[in-house]
């Protein structure tokens, strides 16, 4: 049975078919999953990005005396009895006055007119009143803030068609606006206030921002970080270095690789039944919400924290302990120096893991509506004792409202989580590159 | 033991060249790992490579099955013919080559699998048998051939890796001889394997030349001298002296092959 | 808590001024040659600090257990146990500085302990898991009927009371949804294993094992917002309409999507190190005898791996039963046992999120009902994962 090798049999053929096949199911594989990052990400970036820019009215407001400041003395104590109600009727003149000085003519009444610009806007004003009383009696350009039908109008989110349907704005609302627009009055501009200003009501999408969300988990990763760190370089340097090879540490080491696998959620029934209902901390505030994810994060640093310290090798420990450094000083001295950059990379993608956990959040009532900055410290409160919000969690508590606006508003927060993230990664791919050794 | 080898040797002259490698190179990246070997295997005869650590004995015998070709960085060139075809050329397929030309390696490595299943899994991929009784006479053959069925037909169904060493070996041996191929390489097939079951191995591969052209690597010369009719010593890549074993054991042309032979290189 | 954060930063400052007071006292013990000295005015520092701050710090956390516990707040009484500890410890210290006082050692010992204390913390938040949960469930069983919660096949929480809480409705959603996931997720996640490690050029490889890393990166609320605006109305109005097999953008679908998604990166790499796992020369073997490579792979890699990806799978699918912000963006608040992927269902983690963030009243069975399906959603994880784990560990000891 002499076969040619040069000639491929009936039977090879449909092998190599079967190979080539084969092969294409994984490439499909491969293309599939990338595809799915890829139109996730656009997704998410094509909800999101108009989020960071905002429409604003440009209005020389006549801030009358009579109006703002009844009793005449400029006292801003005085003047704060005027509520952010008693400057709409302001801002809905000013807004008619300037359609009348662009010549433009409307079927539309002043209250409608008036309701182009935010409810937002309102506050805005009456702030600066407030900060400023030698501004009363003047008129003042200011920058407001347009109402939400208004924006999502030049964001392409509102149409004529769509407005003709919608009890909160008309197709003539629209038209003037973009008349406004043509004339220089209505701009779009960057939008600082989504990255600073606190969450607003379900009513005013667009003044919502991320002010409190961004401080609220700042304080978390402090937390975290300040607590998740030396405690799990600890464990990790007695878990490796130190530990009796006996039941206990076999135990411990079982428990943390079952922690890692853990549900998260469960984590926040944890945080909710000690934290809160035992040890009677704040609910919602940042500590709690730290302490949970400081162990949830902490089977992770563990984790890497042994790899790295594991990495250095033992003719180390061995030089150390040869010129009578102890056990301790070998580990101190020698060990975790050179073990730093493994154990800081396994710390921020811990971090990162942290920032970005919603769902035990929700358990410790950090889904409150929250308009005031938490401080970092309190008498009352404590330390990060003052109820707020995270990144997370805010995108999920804007997903639940039924204006569109937030929709654009929760993609935006999560272009913003993940340009935190990106960072942090990049930071640790960074110093693992730089700073990393081969034994 | 001499006697055996001498008429095994006048045996051998009369072969037909089963392997022609004219002008081959190897390439590692930026090592040059073989460099231009010119060499002429008999067929029905053992040829021994044999050479210090690195001298690129095993990379020249992974090229006569292109095992190479799994190794992105290796790049072969020149010519290496069986039976006058060339095995590099284009339309060979080396799935049908390495059917051809089977291997042994230095560990022996049954897969995770039955004895059974380990024996028949070329003849199946290949399929060379018709239907289950085929398939049986196959795996028997080869146990037979191999010198494992007497140890291993009362339990074909356990697992290969649960065997010793040695018949771990053989049964890799007669896994490789069920595809029924004409060339049978052996990368250091003993290196692994105590000196009871390495004489066992190289008993068999003294039958196996009956019906094979058997190329051996190895680290042992007294091996080499053992079970071969013909060795190639190579040293630093290249094919320093070629010819019948008892030639290159008791009269070396080159000095190098004499160092190595007597010990001063290795 | 509050009254003891005085006592505690004055045993602070006594610690800092212990080390400095500890310092120069064996300066001066040593007379100025710190070659008479058995161990450093260093290590001298240490100890006194590290004796100062360690026992009052466990004291206070022993008090305000102790203080939850029987319900008071510390008093006094607290503030001046802690004060005397810290005093005494560093006043011993101190005096016991001599030439050939071992401080390194007794610093060691103080260092060793609180290596051990950090090793604890993870036993600590086990048994806290269990405690917290195990305790509130046997409330829930007191006012609840446990068979009706394991057996009911009906969940229809009331706030004037007279639920039905029945967990398997739940449980099945839980299961469905996590079924389409890994019904995703292993194939593709287990070829593009297959593909990187065994057939890709180093080019698409430094491509795509980034790509899939960020996809292992990304939060899982993103997931969640893709499934609620992105997903879910396109599996709505491409199939579920069209096919009449409902009108619901949150679907068991949209949900086992995305979490498959979610779950390609982690079922990719597990496997990645578990075929990487298997000998090169079995691989060896395998084309020796003229197989092709995916003869190779599916006759020889992937039996040789089995184990490995069976633990992995099984750890993928404990990741998808405890997954939450997908299934409570992406799969509905209604409870259903329903064939139809189409339709909206609930798991066990939404029900556990809407439960415990309502404004029911705590001790109702309708709020109790959460650590209850928190238990058992532990229970599943954790038995799966110790499974999973062991049988990994097992694989990998098998090639070590």
């Amino acid at each position: 049975m002499k076969t040619s090798l040069l000639a491929s049999d009936a039977r090879t053929k449909k092998r190599n078919a079967a190979e080539a096949r084969f092969k294409a199911y994984g490439l499909s594989a491969i293309v599939v999953a990338m595809l799915a990052l890829a139109i996730l990400l656009t997704s998410v970036l094509t909800n999101g990005l108009s989020s960071f820019q905002q429409t604003f009215i440009a209005l020389p407001v006549e801030l009358s005396a009579e109006r703002v400041d009844k009793q005449g003395n400029r006292d801003p104590a005085e003047m704060a009895k005027t509520t952010t109600i008693g400057y709409a009727p302001l801002l809905r003149d000013a807004i008619v006055a300037e359609v009348e000085r662009q010549g433009l003519t409307t079927e539309m009444s002043d209250k409608d007119l008036g309701d182009m610009i935010s409810k937002e806007a309102a506050a805005t004003v009456r702030n600066r009143v407030l900060a400023n009383p030698d501004l009363v009696g003047e008129t003042v350009t200011f920058d407001l803030l347009a109402a939400g039908r208004i924006d999502g109008y030049f964001k392409g989110r509102v149409t004529l068609e769509s407005a003709a349907l919608d009890g909160n704005t008309s197709p003539e609302a629209l038209m003037i606006a973009q008349e406004l627009a043509d004339a220089g009055v209505i701009e779009t501009k960057f939008n600082w206030n989504f990255f600073t200003a606190p969450d607003a009501s379900v009513q005013r999408p667009e003044a919502a921002g991320l002010g409190v969300a961004i401080l609220g988990s700042l304080y978390m990763m402090l937390v975290v970080l300040f607590l998740a760190l030396p405690i799990g370089v600890a464990s990790s340097i007695y878990l490796e270095e130190f530990a009796p090879k006996n039941r206990i540490t076999d135990i411990i080491e079982v428990n943390i690789s079952n922690l890692a696998a853990v549900p998260s959620i469960v984590y926040g029934i944890l945080g909710l039944a000690i934290f809160i209902n035992f040890m009677e901390f704040n609910q919602s505030s940042p500590l709690v919400g730290g302490l949970v994810l400081t162990l949830m994060t902490l089977p992770t640093i563990i984790i890497s924290t042994r790899a790295a310290l594991k990495s250095v090798p033992p003719s180390i420990r061995d030089a150390a302990l040869g010129v009578g450094a102890s056990k301790m000083q070998s580990v101190f001295h020698h060990v975790l120096p050179l073990a730093a950059p493994g154990i800081l990379t396994g710390t921020i993608i811990g971090l990162a893991q942290a920032l970005g956990e919603t769902a035990p959040l929700l358990l410790i009532g950090m889904v409150a509506f929250v308009r005031e900055y938490p401080a970092a410290y309190t008498p009352e409160a404590g330390l990060f004792g003052e109820a707020s919000t995270a990144l997370p969690v805010q995108v999920f508590n804007w997903t639940q409202r039924s204006d569109p606006a937030f929709v654009e508003r929760a993609s935006g927060a999560i272009i913003t989580l993940l340009v935190f993230l990106l960072i942090m990664n990049a930071v640790a791919i960074y110093l693992r590159r730089r700073f990393e050794r081969r034994w | 033991m001499e006697d055996m080898v001498h008429v095994d040797r006048a045996m051998s002259t009369e072969q037909d060249i089963k392997i022609s490698a004219k002008g081959v190179q190897v390439h590692y990246a930026d090592t040059h790992a073989i460099r231009d070997v010119d060499v002429d295997i008999d067929d029905k005869t053992v040829t021994a490579f044999i050479g210090p650590s690195g001298c690129g004995k095993s990379t020249f015998l992974r090229c006569i099955n292109r095992m190479n070709d799994t190794i992105d960085i290796a790049r072969v060139t020149g010519d290496i013919r069986i039976d006058g075809e060339d095995i590099y050329d284009p339309k060979v397929d080396p799935v049908q080559l390495r059917a051809k030309v089977g291997m042994v390696f230095q560990k022996p490595n049954p897969f995770p699998k039955s004895i059974y299943d380990n024996v028949a899994y070329g003849p199946k991929i290949h399929g060379l048998a018709r239907n289950k009784a085929d398939l049986d006479e196959i795996v028997e053959k080869s146990l037979r051939k191999a010198a494992l069925w007497d140890e291993a037909k009362d339990r074909l169904t356990a697992p290969g890796t649960g065997l010793s060493g040695g018949q771990q070996q053989r049964l890799c041996i007669a896994r490789a001889i069920a595809t029924a191929p004409e060339v049978l390489l052996m990368d250091e097939p003993c290196s692994a394997l105590d000196p009871i079951a390495t004489a066992q191995v190289e008993e068999l591969i003294d039958e196996l030349r009956r019906s094979f052209s058997v190329v051996i690597v190895t680290h042992s010369m007294q091996q080499a001298a053992r079970v071969s009719q013909k060795t190639a010593f190579f040293h630093l890549g290249n094919l320093v002296e070629y010819d019948d074993t008892d030639k290159i054991f008791t009269n070396p042309q080159d000095p190098r092959t004499e160092s190595y032979i007597s010990g001063r290189i290795g | 808590m509050q009254s003891l954060t005085t006592p505690l930063l004055l045993i602070f400052a006594l610690a800092v001024i212990g080390y400095f007071l500890a310092k120069s006292r064996a300066l001066h013990v040593a007379g100025g040659d710190i070659r008479t000295l058995v161990s450093l005015p260093n290590q001298h520092a240490l100890n006194t600090a590290l004796s100062t701050i360690v026992p009052p710090a466990a004291a206070v956390l022993l008090f305000a257990l102790y203080a939850r516990l029987t319900g008071g707040e510390p008093n006094w009484f607290f503030s001046l146990v802690i004060l005397g500890l810290g005093v005494t410890g560093c006043a011993l210290s101190l005096i016991g500085i001599k030439t050939d006082s071992r401080a390194r050692t007794y610093a060691e010992r103080w260092i060793l302990g609180l290596l051990i204390f950090a090793s604890s913390i993870a036993i600590l938040t086990t048994i806290g898991i269990v405690f917290s949960m195990l305790f509130e469930t046997f409330n829930f069983f007191g006012q609840y009927d446990w068979r009706d919660f394991f057996f009911s096949l009906s969940w229809s929480p009331n706030f004037r009371g007279n639920s039905d809480l029945g967990i398997i409705p739940l449980l099945w959603g839980t299961l469905y949804v996590s079924f389409i996931a890994l019904l995703f997720a292993v194939p593709i996640g287990l070829f593009a294993a297959i593909y990187l490690s065994e057939y890709a050029g180093p080019r698409l490889r430094s491509i795509a094992k980034p790509a899939i890393e960020v996809l292992a990166g990304i939060p899982t609320i993103v997931y969640g917002l893709f499934a609620l605006i992105t997903v879910g109305p396109l599996l709505r109005d491409v199939f579920a309409e069209p096919m009449g097999l409902g009108q619901s953008a949150s679907s068991v679908m949209t949900a086992g999507l995305v979490m498959g998604i979610m779950l390609i990166p982690f079922v990719s790499s597990l496997s990645d190190d578990i075929i990487n796992a298997v000998p090169q020369a079995m691989r060896d073997g395998s084309l020796g005898l003229g197989a092709t490579p995916s003869e190779t792979i599916r006759q020889v890699v992937i039996p040789a791996a089995l184990p490995g990806i069976v633990g992995a799978v099984l750890l993928a699918a404990s990741r998808a039963i405890g997954e939450t912000m997908i299934v409570v963006l992406g799969a509905g608040a209604a409870a259903r046992l329903s064939l139809n992927p189409f339709e909206a269902m609930t798991t066990v983690t939404v029900k556990i999120v809407s439960q415990l963030t309502g404004d029911t009243d705590f001790a109702s069975p309708e709020t109790l009902v959460a650590f209850a399906l928190g238990l058992t959603l532990f229970v599943i994880t954790l038995g799966l994962n110790v499974f999973a784990l062991y049988i990994v560990r097992k694989y990998r000891e098998q090639y070590e």
